[in-house]
């Protein structure tokens, strides 16, 4: 047999309208066809439950029978390039940006992008955030220059929809799925401080806040360009309710040399 | 907190203000935690088991490009209204024949 | 690799030859805090590669009290291209964490170039496949510095080009690349009846020598089809009878050996998987009564 046959077998598997593949047979002379249609089951249902099990509020809101016809579409055209099916989904949101039969649903993808934030975070490596306390050793024009250091496991979504609000009503099964019509925009912050992923609502500019943060600007910074894009700006709201989400594990002060980690009190 | 207190106090004093506030509240949630996530994600889980019966579930064509999808969302995403008003009226996605 | 540097280490190391169960999310809880009476358990590695997180810290907490064991689903052995260089490195660092007493892989193939088909698929056992699967496994087995444990498939097609039976397949790979077998014997009673020859005869004709480890597990009956029953490899459901008596007619060729109970979709509770290992470590124990009372009759 040909070294490539195999390729052929993957790309047969992987198209229902294709012909069998050379050379195999079923043993005691059942159709053939049947006998391979378990390996393309396999793969499509397998592949198509490891999207069921990452995104569920996304089922839920589209139902069983739309979601596994949807997730089909994306196995065909998606197939998972690491044999780790932990980290298979990734690209989902991107791919319902796209999806025509979801255009009404235009909080959807948004919703995934909170899903696909969630599980990163559940498997993210592990750290500590500081303790608050070790920030006051810093004289007020270190605090200016101050640069953040984020946790593997804190994970941003900023969306025009309200998605943490539909995600918290389809999560569980107990929630309703009602939301409230006249909730606006919602960015969120996700982390996992210790064993669970603690999932919070941010105040007003807090995603643009964190964003700049994430991307290295320095404190005085990302304040003025949050406080630029909404007046309403709380710092110190803000502030308190990052460095209690566990999201920061360390900070440094540029041209100090100085960089803490982890710092205990006392220390 | 208003914004005009926050230009006063500068970055410095929001820092401050924020570092009192959070050493009240974070010594909260630990004991409960390791319960609360027991068997939570078993998310894209790896498995050496083939699904069972249904040799035709991955045998069928499903085309969206086509005009062959005629499915309809018809989960909670009906309860949600979005800007404009616009709620979960939802129905086939009618396209051209190609 | 060759042989001798494997054949003083086919046994089971710290997995003691008694009744183990697959260990998945479901069951951390009733594992953690009852602290079950159970002899070993088994994960698959794949699903603890993730970076951190609760998935590791209670894989941590039950190494800390049982002996584990790891079975990949991810290496394509019989794939036409060589096992992933970042994926076997995961693994490594895995196996040095975790320090599991087995490390088993499958006789199939789930990679072709980029993707990766999340399903085991089937190899003609001809002379090409033969030599690319001992080469693979040599690379394994040499990059992980350890021995690993090669399981017969289940399998639903065969091929044409076929020259060698499954178990001449086995037994010529154990032999050139000094790996280790795990019997499944569900997977023997599955591929039996969809392929039609004598389970009975595939067990007393295994090589019973190179055998580290077996799996029991439950599967279906696939309904579509009329010419002739199809059973699917579902690991869903109770071991069934044929299944426990070719068990039984295993160990009595193999001694004592670990016995995992396979099940991996419709999770039951704990006290169902529980009870299947207890009517597997009651097959264990005749057999250890059988072999210290009659040792006359043992050939």
């Amino acid at each position: 047999m040909r070294t490539e046959w195999q390729n052929d077998f993957a790309a047969a598997l992987r198209n229902p309208d294709a012909t069998l593949p050379p050379g195999i047979r079923d043993g005691r002379g059942a159709p053939r066809a049947r006998r391979f249609a378990v390996y393309r089951n396999n793969h499509f249902v397998s592949l198509i439950d490891a999207l069921a099990d990452a995104y569920p509020v996304v089922q839920r809101l589209v139902g069983d029978e739309f979601f596994r016809a949807m997730a089909k579409v994306f196995v065909a055209t998606n197939a998972p390039r690491s044999p780790v099916m932990l980290e298979y989904g990734a690209g989902f949101a991107e791919f319902l940006d796209e999806f025509e039969p979801v255009a009404q649903l235009p909080y959807l993808a948004d919703v995934a992008r909170l899903e696909w934030a969630w599980l990163s975070s559940y498997h993210a490596a592990d750290a500590d955030g500081i303790d608050a306390t070790s920030l006051t050793v810093l004289l007020p024009t270190q605090v200016d220059v101050l640069q953040l250091q984020f946790h593997p496991a804190a994970q941003l979504v900023c969306s025009r929809w309200p998605i943490l609000s539909i995600w918290e009503a389809n999560v569980v099964d107990e929630g309703d799925g009602q939301i409230k019509p006249d909730a606006g925009p919602e960015s969120v912050l996700l982390n996992r401080p210790r064993e669970s992923v603690d999932v919070r609502r941010l105040p007003p500019g807090g995603g643009a806040f964190i964003q700049q943060l994430m991307n290295g600007l320095n404190l005085a910074a990302a304040a003025a360009l949050a406080t630029k894009a909404r007046s309403d700006f709380d710092l110190p709201g803000n502030l308190q309710g990052l460095l209690e989400s566990g999201a920061v594990i360390g900070f440094s002060v540029p041209g100090n040399g100085a960089t803490r980690e982890n710092c205990d009190t006392g220390v | 907190m208003s914004a005009s207190k926050i230009s006063t106090a500068g970055v410095a004093g929001a820092l401050a203000l924020a570092i009192s506030g959070a050493a009240l509240t974070t010594q909260t949630a630990h004991a409960a935690d390791m319960e609360k996530c027991y068997g939570v994600s078993e998310a894209g889980k790896n498995d050496c088991a083939a699904g069972p019966g249904t040799t035709c579930a991955g045998s069928s064509v499903i085309d969206w490009q086509g005009n062959a999808w005629k499915l309809v969302p018809a989960g909670t995403c009906e309860s949600i209204e979005v800007e404009g008003g616009r709620t979960g009226s939802l129905k086939a996605l009618d396209r051209d024949l190609p | 690799m060759t042989r001798s540097s494997f054949e003083d280490d086919t046994s089971p190391g710290p997995i003691p030859a008694c009744a183990g169960v697959g260990l998945r999310a479901t069951h951390y809880r009733d594992v953690l805090e009852n602290s079950p009476d159970m002899g070993w358990f088994e994960v698959h590695p794949e699903n603890y590669m993730g970076d951190g997180g609760p998935p590791h810290r209670y894989l941590t907490a039950i190494r800390e009290r049982y002996p584990l064991s790891m079975h990949g689903v991810g290496l394509s052995i019989a794939g036409q291209e060589r096992p992933d260089p970042a994926h076997l490195q995961r693994l490594r660092e895995l196996l040095h964490r975790y320090e599991p007493g087995l490390f088993s892989e499958h006789l199939a193939w789930s990679s072709a170039g980029t993707q990766f088909l999340n399903d085991l698929l089937p190899v003609p056992y001809d002379d090409g496949t033969l030599a690319r699967v001992v080469e693979h496994i040599d690379a394994v087995q040499s990059f992980l510095g350890r021995q690993l444990l090669l399981e017969n498939p289940a399998t639903y097609l065969r091929f044409s080009d076929d020259v060698l039976t499954e178990i001449e397949f086995l037994g010529t790979v154990a032999q050139r690349s000094g790996c280790g077998l795990l019997l499944d014997v569900n997977n023997v009673h599955v591929s039996a009846v969809n392929h039609g020859f004598d389970a009975a005869n595939y067990i007393d004709s295994f090589p019973v020598g190179h055998v580290g480890e077996i799996h029991i597990a439950g599967h279906t009956t696939d309904e579509g089809e009329s010419s002739a029953t199809l059973l699917i490899d579902s690991h869903n459901r109770r071991v069934a009878e044929p299944v426990w008596q070719l068990l039984a007619r295993a160990l009595a060729r193999t001694g004592p050996l670990p016995v995992l109970v396979e099940w991996d979709s419709e999770l039951p509770a704990w006290e169902v998987l529980a009870d299947e290992a207890r009517r597997a470590d009651e097959l264990l124990a005749g057999l250890h009564d059988f072999s210290s009372g009659e040792l006359a009759l043992a050939h």
